[in-house]
């Protein structure tokens, strides 16, 4: 992993060389999340960051910059969870690699060494605004392997990767059993997840002993597992039913691990528990298909959720059919549709991801010193008819046609 | 004629059911798009006992005996036909045959489903139920009002042909996943559909050739008798097709045959929209808000409405429920409007166009004197995000409410508000739930 870093890190620095032109945006309305909206405002963009943002009264363009206009811009999007890149848009066995059925718990697969930069929907997210994605292996596993964050910029895989490992994809629910003979049933799901577990903690106990003779055999499978009970990655579980949601915040709670609720279609029935436990939620699209665990789902939960105080993400997801993935923007402009407020929608598809995958640092709002990632649009973000007209992603445009 | 013994019983029910409105309703303030004709702003709509009686603006005399309900900044537009849906648990044929042109999703559907209810909520006021693709001929398709039901009497409606129903084919990979007796390939899949129609013909042949003389009638033959109702211009053949080469084979096979074809789903309808407008076929087309999913669907286009209406082919849109959802037929046509179909033909494919793929254009699609009083009430632009079906209206009866929390419980979703029932979920369900 190290190496990854080193190579990330010497990308990163290279990336100012490339001799980008300096960019002035001027909109109408700035949404930067962070703050408030700007009316009239600019936004500087120097060497693939974000310079300045303020009103066109604070802030002097100088005169070397090209200046853009626009009428709204907001954040890059970040998609909470996805499975684009791995999972291909053919839908054929070459090019879908977001699960491995040859065993239900493989925490040792790498999103890494499957991500493909040069999928079409990659592409496709990108020109809908979504410049940060949240992407690995899929749901329908107990654990199906682990997550990465990319940016959805063209590049190789080492140049797009902004956190190689984020965290363990986990799933429980009835496609579990339907991917694999055993677990057969939901006690038994619980009982192999422990099992791991259980393992992975002796796995530890051996590796701190003294005597270095009793350390065990690396085992790939115990080593990602000890990431998630020392705390190093969290658990991105998939759980949709009131019984599974809280199946995973039993297990978080015994085995002490940052929890994740991931779909969450009845999280609104649990406000309480998930707001004790204080797990996380990334909320399934608002537009995911009502069936099977999701039977209950509402579009309505978005606002439920936030209303009580639980920060939501939403994401697109996993689709197996046609669509084979969802229009993040939509997702969250439904979501305000069927009652988040308007701004708040913004933040489920920006800095609530950001935050929650650890890299608000970055990414997820319109801000001094983040990186230049913005989308242009002629109007109402939300709408329709609104097209997004530009997309920068690192201080590059990378989409420049009307969508 | 034989088939249709039950006829009569279904005009029966339907009158009962009108018969219950007496008094006019008239909708006050709206703006109303007739789809027929031009917006009306401030337009009043009246109807009673089930139909339309009339439309106009502001200076329309509104009956004294007339309830009056206000309308003011909403948008009233005709019931949203979707031409292909697969609510209610259609069937259609199983792995016996590769051609399935007895089976009647009639016999299937279960008309209480929460399907419908589903579809209310999307502003759906008729249905063309179809048997799934995964067969050349899956079996017969049935044309339904989302009026309310108990029996599958209750739903259907006979069109100008006096049938309630058309014939749904397929061609190019979906019929062609099933084993034996199945297709291998796209000859053969044309070559299986030929050597049926033949028969067809010369079964057609017999009963002309009796004419009066029912002593000399060939033997019934449940396989035939629809085809000959297809042949003969009464039953439409709803054919599912994606790529070039297979639009252009449906398009061959309706023309050697006669037959009358509406074309679906229709992805690379773009790259032929001159050979479809030349053929004077109608297309209902699938609006998807992302590519891929599907091998033979890769090179489906968001351009298909635009440059299918703009090549003068009778366009309309369907949900395919469950690829896409009922309650989001209307939002397809905002993405064509985005991709440059125009808002005038975006609504006629919401509506008229459909209605007349299903010969009911003299019945429904449009606000007209004397027509079927099936509308929808907005609470806006028909074409915005913010947008919602506030009413949905059936033959003059209210049948969706959003202010009613039963009905909108189907529109958003909640606890137990939908059925676990997997029967109403589309035969694409093994692979849409396969993860």
């Amino acid at each position: 992993m190290k190496q990854i870093h080193k190579i990330i890190s010497c990308l990163l620095c290279a990336l100012p060389c490339m001799a980008l032109a300096q960019t002035a945006i001027k909109a109408d309305i700035i949404y930067t999340v962070s703050g408030s909206p700007i009316k009239n405002g600019v936004v500087l963009v120097k060497d693939g960051k974000i310079e300045n943002v303020g009103t066109a009264k604070e802030i002097s363009i100088p005169k070397n910059y090209k200046i853009v206009e626009a009428k709204v811009v907001t954040p890059g999007l970040v998609d909470a969870r996805s499975c684009v890149g791995l999972s291909g848009a053919l839908n054929i066995p070459t090019d879908q690699d977001q699960l491995e059925k040859s065993s239900p718990i493989q925490p040792e697969l790498r999103a890494l060494d499957a991500y493909n930069p040069d999928e079409k929907l990659v592409k496709y997210v990108r020109d809908y605004g979504v410049t940060t994605m949240h992407t690995g292996h899929g749901i329908g596993a107990l654990v199906s392997g682990q997550t990465m964050i990319v940016k959805t910029k063209p590049g190789k895989i080492d140049e797009v990767t902004l956190v190689p490992v984020e965290m363990l994809a986990m799933t429980i629910g009835t496609t579990v059993q339907s991917n694999f003979t055993s677990p057969g049933t939901k006690a038994k799901q619980i009982a192999m997840i422990r099992t791991e577990l259980v393992k992975t903690q002796g796995y530890m106990q051996k590796q701190n002993d003294k005597d270095t003779s009793k350390h065990p055999a690396i085992d790939l499978k115990y080593e990602a597992l000890s990431k998630l009970l020392k705390g190093e990655v969290k658990a991105l579980i998939t759980v949709n039913t009131t019984n599974d949601i809280m199946n995973a915040l039993r297990l978080a709670k015994e085995f002490n691990f940052k929890l994740v609720i991931d779909g969450a279609a009845e999280a609104y029935r649990l406000i309480d528990e998930i707001k004790a436990a204080k797990a996380e939620v990334i909320l399934h699209a608002t537009l995911a298909r009502n069936g099977g665990d999701m039977v209950n789902m509402t579009r309505e939960s978005a606002g439920i959720l936030t209303a009580a105080g639980i920060p939501v993400s939403i994401e697109t997801g996993f689709e197996g059919y046609v669509p084979k993935t969802h229009v993040l923007l939509y997702e969250a402009a439904l979501a305000v549709t069927y009652g988040m407020p308007y701004e708040e929608g913004l933040k489920a598809v920006t800095l609530n991801p950001a935050k929650l995958l650890g890299i608000d640092k970055r990414v997820g709002s319109i801000e001094k010193g983040k990186d230049a990632d913005l989308v242009l649009y002629d109007g109402d973000p939300y709408e329709y008819l609104t097209n997004i007209c530009k997309v920068m992603i690192d201080g590059i445009w990378v989409t420049e046609n009307c969508k | 004629m034989r088939k249709f013994l039950l006829l009569p019983v279904l005009l029966i029910s339907i009158s009962c059911t009108l018969s219950a409105q007496t008094k006019p309703i008239a909708f006050k303030g709206a703006t109303i798009y007739p789809v027929t004709g031009k917006p009306i702003t401030n337009g009043t709509l009246i109807v009673q006992d089930g139909k339309i009686v009339a439309v106009g603006d502001a200076s329309l005399n509104i009956p004294s005996d007339a309830v009056v309900q206000d309308a003011k900044g909403k948008v009233i537009m005709p019931g949203i036909v979707d031409t292909h849906s697969h609510l209610g648990g259609p069937e259609g044929g199983d792995n016996s045959s590769a051609l399935n042109p007895d089976t009647r999703a009639f016999d299937a559907i279960n008309p209480t489903s929460d399907g419908f209810k589903k579809a209310l909520a999307g502003g759906l006021t008729t249905l063309n139920i179809m048997p799934g693709s995964g067969h050349l001929m899956s079996g017969q398709t049935v044309y339904v009002k989302m009026r309310e039901a108990q029996v599958m009497e209750d739903l259907i409606i006979v069109n100008e042909k006096g049938v309630f129903g058309g014939m749904k084919m397929a061609n190019g990979t979906n019929p062609m996943r099933g084993t034996t007796g199945f297709p291998g390939t796209r000859a053969k899949s044309a070559a299986m559909d030929r050597d049926l129609f033949v028969k067809a013909q010369e079964y057609k042949k017999k009963i002309e050739k009796a004419g009066k003389d029912s002593s000399k009638l060939p033997e019934r033959d449940l396989r035939l008798e629809p085809l000959v109702e297809v042949l003969q211009g009464k039953r439409v053949v709803h054919f599912h097709t994606h790529k070039e080469n297979d639009i252009l084979t449906a398009i061959r096979l309706s023309q050697e045959f006669g037959f009358r074809v509406v074309l679906h789903h229709v992805s690379e309808g773009w790259k032929v929209y001159e050979q479809i407008a030349k053929a004077n076929v109608p297309c209902s087309i699938i609006v998807i808000e992302s590519p891929g999913g599907k091998l033979e669907a890769m090179d489906y286009s968001s351009t298909n409405g635009a440059a299918l209406s703009n090549a003068g082919v009778l366009t309309g849109f369907h949900t395919d429920d469950g690829v896409t959802d009922s309650r989001l037929l209307i939002r397809g046509a905002a993405l064509s409007v985005k991709a440059g179909m125009s808002k005038e033909k975006a609504l006629e494919a919401l509506t008229i166009n459909g209605a007349k793929m299903l010969d009911l254009s003299s019945r429904i699609g449009s606000l007209e004197k004397g027509k079927d009083a099936d509308f929808i009430i907005l609470s806006g632009d028909p074409f915005s995000v913010y947008t919602k079906v506030e009413q949905t209206w059936v033959e003059g009866k209210k049948r969706y409410d959003i202010k009613n929390p039963e009905d909108k419980a189907f529109l958003v979703g909640g606890f137990k508000v939908y059925s676990t029932d997997r029967e109403e979920y589309h035969n694409h369900d093994d692979e849409i739930g396969n993860q």
